[in-house]
């Protein structure tokens, strides 16, 4: 079984049915949901079984396969999966089911076709794998890039208010992210050997001051994609604007893929730029942590409230990947796949909330909860797993994040953990004057808000519930997947865990 | 006595030139002798025959490596592959010249010699049958554009810039509305093209002197001369450097580089829009194939001296051809400044002095003149009652109007932005990783910048299609002809395959790019 080529299966299989559903006719839109939900399922099958298939004791890159592609220029469709993509491939094969389910209504309100925003749903879903998938650094470059498209349209087309400005802002962003990367990618196969084969390239030597300004080229792009501070700016705006269930994939995955690159190719590229940089690459983090948190607490329109929010989150898996502890750095990626989860969740419920009342302002709320009791519960669980209490998910990558670095960097750590308080701030209150309280009398007057969750959205929480708090409890199955390759990073690195420091702990008990 | 020795000529090597030439001066007869309403057909055939005749031979001749006719030509890799190119691009603004569904009688004005906004001219506007002088007039123009790339010596070179120039001034002024703007384009263009024709003759003069000041060698501008004198002369250089820098005026002025792009709006936007995309794509091809052939053959031995100008003239061309795309409201200008910095990426290449660069260069031009064509095809598309609209402003919802020729038009401004997957990408690519080879990281960081901003004016376009609403006076897209649609699925097909599969094209650039000296 762990020979099927499962990375390109995977890759190739979204994109196909988006063309199926592209192409049925305008007119039958449930049938094009139908199809479209199907055929996610099917991806979902599949990855599961590659999860099943993945040696958690083999390689650190399994399931590798290998086309020529360009052969002039060395490049090839290499995918290769470690514990960090497999767990982010994953992510994705839950989610987007789960939002093409909870997008089911989405596309009608505005005048578009439907098939196609489904069908942009799918080329999405092939990009994002294909650059979770990768192991060619061109190859991964193409999908980053392409990635871009189907995102445009989603949030151009089917957004909300000021969706043209916002989706113009995040397309530029990432492509001028992405144009410094291309700069870097071609410096990198200038010096690396005239190949973008990963491993390959993770060999080779690069002069001191080249390899600084590449890392800068890599980081640069995926700093903006993240989004760390400052580069964050377009996030609230076209986490703001795009469909809830675009967003709830923009913030849950896409964001991701900075994230991941800064694991996949910053560090293992160029190990010693990576050293170099890292002081600033934590400031940029804990200035996240705060200034993002603070901001959040300031909204008025939830999601830009909830953009915020996965801004300071962001800064959190920042500080763990830069601790270069495998304890942080399994803390980090634990916290992309639960924020993945538990903010994809929140965006989800949030744009149940707004499909209802017909506005996103917090101030048009109040006492919602009187009204539709169990969306504000799942709304209030939402928004405690966003905080990271104990026993939901994101707790336990944040104490990971947490504990790991502060073995390494004892104050990154302490300010960092301001954080937590922010976030209970931000979360709380907004739940608080959108669910609790007494109800504000313009809401009873809202035909939607009388309606409580159907099943189709119970059926879109549920699963999500059920696994920020199976993960929440036992979070082992995961972080088996992603140790291994945790801790080969950072040998890439060059960093060993400080050894257990028993001593200071007795002197420390006197 | 001297002996009077006749130079050989392998007339095989040169039959895609004859060929092309010959086929312009019998579509001079056709003018005179084939009833009127015969000679459309008649001129498009012989001229697509022609093309596909030289097509043939240039693919026949794949093989030779020789220099022929007296020094004058040299028949080798680039000087084939570029022909090919510009043959194969030529036939596809042949095809959009020919069109004539699209408007009744054609994009070409009747009779040029009618007056401007008179009644005549309102009455000819209205749908007389176009002129076809517009075909000897192009294939002159391909003709020399052959001989351009393949000239190699300046003189020839001097005269086979102006046998594919006199021709493109005239086809400027055929549009069959606007004639006023078409007619001024034109003027400007023979203008400013005269003056860039004198700086590149005054330049010959000053190589031929410089190298007549090398002791012991005959004077020559033939380019194993001038190499030679270039790597050996410890005489004075200023003669060599004022020589080089005329020279690259006049031949940046046809590339429309800045500071020498200033004609470029204008002339796009006034000139027939098949005849704009002919200059985008062949002219482009052409020019660079003789800065190429001038810098790496001739010149090659003061690379030290003229890199960081050439150098700071891209950067400049890049820099002027996107902030100033930024802020038109014009199709046919955006696409215009988009061709100016586009130029200055084709410059990055040609500072690259390697195998990879050349090909990349070669390769680059190729895959803009597919693209360039067919953006401009979609433009003679969009039109209402009074032709093209070609307002930006016009567009807006086209995406809505005509889903499918705003997705095709969406896909080339993407190829234009470098997305991947699409031939803009590969071919920038295939043009910054031989600049980066050769240290020049300066000019391949200004080649991204000026890419992010380029994308602005780009992606402002697809917003106009695709996120606004349509309003009165979004015109309809006319249903092209045959012919149309054939140039813009080769062009579009070209762009995507490009993009995905580049390698036998590559492979082919790479093969070819070897000069003979």
């Amino acid at each position: 079984m762990s020979n099927f080529p499962f990375l390109s299966v995977l890759t190739v299989a979204p994109l196909v049915g988006a063309l199926v559903v592209a192409l049925l006719p305008r007119r039958s839109p449930d049938l094009a949901k139908l199809v479209a939900f199907a055929w996610s399922l099917l991806v979902l099958v599949l990855s599961v079984a590659m999860w099943i298939a993945f040696q958690v004791d083999g390689d650190r890159f399994q399931f590798r396969e290998s086309y020529a592609w360009i052969p002039n220029w060395g490049v090839n469709f290499t995918f290769a999966a470690d514990g960090i993509a497999l767990v982010m491939l994953m992510l994705i094969a839950i989610l987007v089911p789960l939002v093409i389910l909870a997008s089911w209504h989405d596309a009608e309100s505005s005048k578009r076709s439907v098939p196609v925003y489904f069908a942009l749903l799918l080329v999405l879903e092939c990009t994002m794998i294909g650059v979770f998938a990768a192991a060619d650094v061109f190859l991964f470059y193409v999908f980053f890039e392409v990635m871009l498209v189907p995102m445009y349209f989603l949030i151009g087309s089917y957004g909300g208010h000021q969706r043209q400005y916002a989706a113009v802002k995040f397309f530029l962003y990432s492509l001028v992210g992405g144009l410094f990367m291309l700069a870097a990618v071609i410096g990198l196969w200038v010096v690396g050997g005239k190949t973008f084969d990963w491993q390959a390239l993770s060999q080779a030597d690069l002069p001191t001051d080249t390899a600084r300004w590449l890392f800068l080229g890599f980081f640069l792009a995926f700093a903006i994609k993240a989004p760390f501070f400052p580069f964050h700016t377009w996030l609230p705006d076209a986490g703001g604007a795009a469909p809830a269930g675009a967003a709830a994939l923009l913030v849950g995955v896409l964001d991701k893929v900075g994230t991941f690159g800064i694991l996949r190719y910053c560090l293992p590229l160029f190990p010693e730029a990576s050293k170099w940089f890292a002081p600033w690459a934590l400031a940029l983090g804990l200035i996240g942590i705060i200034y993002a948190a603070l901001l959040a607490v300031g909204q008025n329109d939830l999601k830009r409230l909830v953009s915020y929010t996965s801004i300071a989150h962001f800064g959190f898996i920042g500080v763990g990947i830069f601790a270069f502890t495998t304890q942080a750095g399994t803390g980090a990626v634990l916290y992309m796949l639960n924020h993945g989860l538990a903010t994809g969740l929140l965006f989800l419920v949030v744009g149940m909330l707004i499909a209802r009342r017909g506005s996103a302002l917090i101030s048009d709320f109040g006492g919602a909860g009187k009204l539709v009791p169990v969306l504000a519960g799942v709304l209030f669980f939402a928004g405690l797993a966003s905080l990271a209490l104990p026993g939901t998910a994101p707790f336990v990558s944040e104490f990971l994040v947490l504990i790991g670095t502060f073995t390494t960097n004892k104050p990154v750590a302490v300010i960092a953990t301001l954080g937590i308080i922010l976030a209970a701030a931000y979360v709380l209150w907004m739940v608080q004057r959108t669910t609790q309280g007494t109800l504000n009398p313009a809401l009873t007057e809202v035909d939607g808000m009388r309606r409580d969750l159907s099943l189709r959205e119970k059926v879109v929480v549920a699963p999500l519930i059920a696994l920020i708090v199976l993960l929440g409890f036992y979070p082992k199955p995961v972080t088996d997947v992603i140790n291994p390759a945790v801790r080969a990073t950072m040998q890439d690195v060059g960093r060993t865990d400080p050894a257990p420091t028993v001593g200071s702990v007795q002197e420390a008990a006197k | 006595m001297t002996e009077l020795k006749l130079p050989s000529i392998d007339y095989a090597a040169l039959a895609p030139i004859l060929i092309m030439l010959g086929a312009a001066l019998f579509g001079v007869l056709v003018e005179a002798f084939v009833p009127r309403r015969l000679r459309n057909p008649v001129q498009l055939l012989l001229a697509l025959a022609a093309v596909l005749a030289a097509l043939t031979m240039v693919i026949l001749n794949a093989d030779d490596r020789l220099i022929t006719a007296g020094h004058a030509i040299a028949v080798d890799g680039p000087t084939l592959f570029l022909q090919g190119a510009i043959l194969i691009l030529a036939a596809m603004a042949l095809l959009l010249i020919g069109e004539r569904a699209v408007e009744r009688g054609g994009a070409f004005v009747a009779h040029a010699a009618v007056t401007a906004e008179s009644v005549d001219d309102r009455r000819q506007a209205a749908g007389a049958g176009g002129t076809t002088e517009v075909y000897p007039l192009t294939t002159f123009a391909i003709g020399g554009m052959l001989i351009f790339v393949a000239a190699n010596d300046l003189l020839t070179m001097f005269i086979a810039l102006e046998v594919f120039s006199l021709p493109l001034y005239l086809l400027c002024a055929l549009a069959r509305r606007r004639r006023l703007l078409s007619q001024e384009a034109a003027l400007k263009y023979f203008m400013l093209g005269a003056y860039a024709s004198a700086f590149f003759l005054f330049g010959v003069a000053l190589v031929y002197g410089f190298t007549a000041g090398v002791p012991d060698r005959a004077a020559g501008v033939d380019f194993a001369t001038v190499h030679a004198a270039v790597g050996e002369s410890s005489s004075s250089q200023v003669l060599l450097f004022a020589g080089m820098a005329l020279l690259a005026i006049g031949l940046l002025f046809k590339a429309a580089a800045a500071p020498f792009h200033v004609w470029t709006p204008d002339v796009y936007q006034g000139a027939p829009t098949p005849v704009t995309g002919f200059m985008a794509a062949c002219t482009k091809v052409a020019a660079f194939g003789a800065l190429l052939r001038v810098f790496h053959v001739a010149f090659s031995g003061a690379a030290w001296d003229f890199t960081p100008v050439l150098g700071a003239v891209a950067v400049l061309t890049m820099l002027v051809g996107a902030v100033l795309a930024v802020t038109q409201t014009d199709i046919k200008r955006l696409l215009a400044y988009s061709s100016i910095a586009n130029a200055g990426y084709l410059l990055v290449g040609v500072l690259a002095p390697s195998k990879d660069g050349l090909s990349g260069t070669m390769f680059y031009l190729v895959a803009y003149g597919f693209s360039v064509l067919a953006a401009f095809a979609v433009v003679t598309l969009v039109r209402d009652a009074d032709g093209e609209a070609t307002h930006l402003s016009r567009w807006a919802g086209l995406g809505r109007r005509s889903p499918f020729f705003a997705a095709i038009f969406t896909f080339i401004l993407l190829a234009f932005a470098g997305i991947p997957l699409t031939s803009g990408f590969t071919s920038k690519f295939a043009i910054f990783a031989p600049a980066l080879d050769a240290n020049q990281a300066w000019l391949v960081i200004a080649g991204v910048l000026t890419s992010m901003v380029l994308a602005f004016p780009y992606l402002r376009v697809v917003v106009m299609m695709w996120l606004s609403e349509p309003g009165d006076a979004t015109p309809t897209v006319t249903v092209p002809g045959a012919l149309t649609s054939a140039a813009l699925v080769i062009g579009v097909l070209a762009t995507l395959v490009l993009g995905v599969a580049p390698a036998p094209l590559l492979d082919l650039a790479t093969g070819a790019a070897e000069f003979v000296r």
